[in-house]
């Protein structure tokens, strides 16, 4: 027991070592959804590939609106459940907030 | 708490209730029962102002923002003496839905009185441009959103302070607004009442929730000189209420759902009471103007 679980621990370092490196070589996804929930964008960072869309999810009881805030894109009014996507096809860093509480703010990143 | 609101528990709750009345004199603030004051003379009352009707909202929080808003007005037309005008401090609508503004719009018909004064809110606008609200409710501002006019001797300004959010989500005017308005107040006798209204309150009340506006500062300093000067807001769906030497100001409550008080949960969001408490948190603010110069009343009716 005692040697397969020091096994086990191994195998999880060996996996947790190399899961940074993968993610590097690895090119960004092509789609990602972003949930915002409680007043907030739930990642605070994204990162995607060129020509690769996200989507954001509003789960909240009050609406939200994703605006980036070079004019790029603009949802309409987000009520609860309701969805947003946008497809980005020039890489670059593109910051958006809620219009509604732009408290709220987030990065798309695109490589 | 019961999962689904119960609408006819909450109907059944719904009358009209005491609520307290405030009369400012030479920067003093004093609270007064309504009951009392109704035997008492308060002065005329000038206008009603009616906040966050959110039409399109159906969410547990209140799934019936029409009926509490009829609700209201029958409040209002139910006053003895008819006030001159109704200000509605903005979210008229809950999404800047066509469809809502039209729902909204028939409502406020019903109505006796039939001046109608409106600001905007951040859910008014939620198109960007505003253009789904300035079509209907432009006109009186050309197309800006603020405007000004004179009733009864007292001048008042209808600011929009949800157009141009500060870093942090604050609200602000704008320097085009502001040029505005110091052009719209020189000139005018600084004993001229003055009544503001706009959505966002005007005081920073709560910043982490954007509860406050960035540029009110310079709005305030507009209105040094003169002597009585009534601030009334929506947006936070509750009594919030502070004298600052001639300034009163004042948030009102909204008539669709409660919001949490400062800093209490995850965010501003709407907040789901008992059916039986829900007309408790919903309301409406009517304000008087005394014979004796300087002298406004402030009192709030909740529709339960």
């Amino acid at each position: 027991m005692k040697t397969l679980s020091r096994l086990g621990l191994a195998a999880a370092l060996a996996l947790a070592c190399a899961a940074p490196g993968l993610s590097v070589a690895q090119p960004p996804p092509a789609a990602v959804t972003v949930p915002i929930k409680n007043f907030a964008f739930m990642q605070m960072s994204t990162t995607i590939a060129t020509g690769g869309s996200v989507t954001w999810k509003n789960l909240d009881g009050e609406p939200h609106t994703v605006v980036s805030t070079d004019g790029l894109f603009r949802s309409g009014g987000l009520d609860e459940g309701e969805s947003f996507t946008f497809k980005f096809i020039r890489p670059g860093v593109y910051k958006y907030v809620c219009s509604i509480h732009p408290q709220m703010k987030a990065t798309i990143v695109v490589r | 708490m019961p999962p689904e609101f119960d609408r006819r528990g909450a109907l059944r709750c719904l009358g009209l209730a005491a609520g307290t009345l405030f009369g400012l004199s030479g920067g003093v603030l004093t609270a007064t029962p309504l009951a009392q004051a109704a035997t008492r003379a308060v002065g005329k009352p000038l206008f009603v102002q009616l906040s966050d009707t959110h039409i399109g909202f159906n969410k547990p929080a209140n799934p019936d923002v029409g009926a509490t808003l009829d609700r209201t007005i029958d409040l209002v037309n139910a006053l003895p003496v008819q006030p001159a005008l109704i200000l509605h401090t903005g979210d008229i609508t809950h999404l800047s839905k066509a469809e809502e503004f039209d729902a909204a719009r028939q409502h406020l018909l019903r109505l006796r009185v039939t001046e109608l004064h409106v600001t905007p809110g951040e859910h008014d606008m939620i198109d960007g441009t505003g253009a789904a609200y300035l079509d209907r409710f432009g006109q009186a501002s050309g197309g800006r959103g603020y405007y000004s006019f004179d009733h009864d001797g007292v001048h008042f300004v209808a600011l929009v302070n949800v157009q141009h959010f500060k870093t942090g989500g604050l609200g602000a005017f704008g320097d085009d607004q502001l040029a505005w308005l110091k052009d719209d107040l020189s000139g005018r006798s600084s004993s001229q009442p003055l009544v503001l209204f706009a959505h966002m309150p005007m005081w920073t009340i709560y910043e982490p929730w954007g509860w406050g506006t960035g540029d009110a500062d310079q709005v305030l300093a507009l209105t040094r000189r003169f002597g009585s000067v009534t601030v009334l807001n929506g947006h936070i769906h509750q009594i919030v209420q502070k004298t600052e030497g001639h300034v009163v100001f004042h948030t009102a409550r909204s008539t669709a759902y409660p919001q949490p008080a400062a800093g209490e949960g995850a965010g501003p969001g709407p907040l789901v009471v008992a059916p039986d408490e829900l007309p408790r948190r919903l309301g409406l603010t009517s304000v008087g103007i005394a014979s004796s110069p300087g002298l406004t009343t402030l009192s709030d009716t909740a529709l339960a």
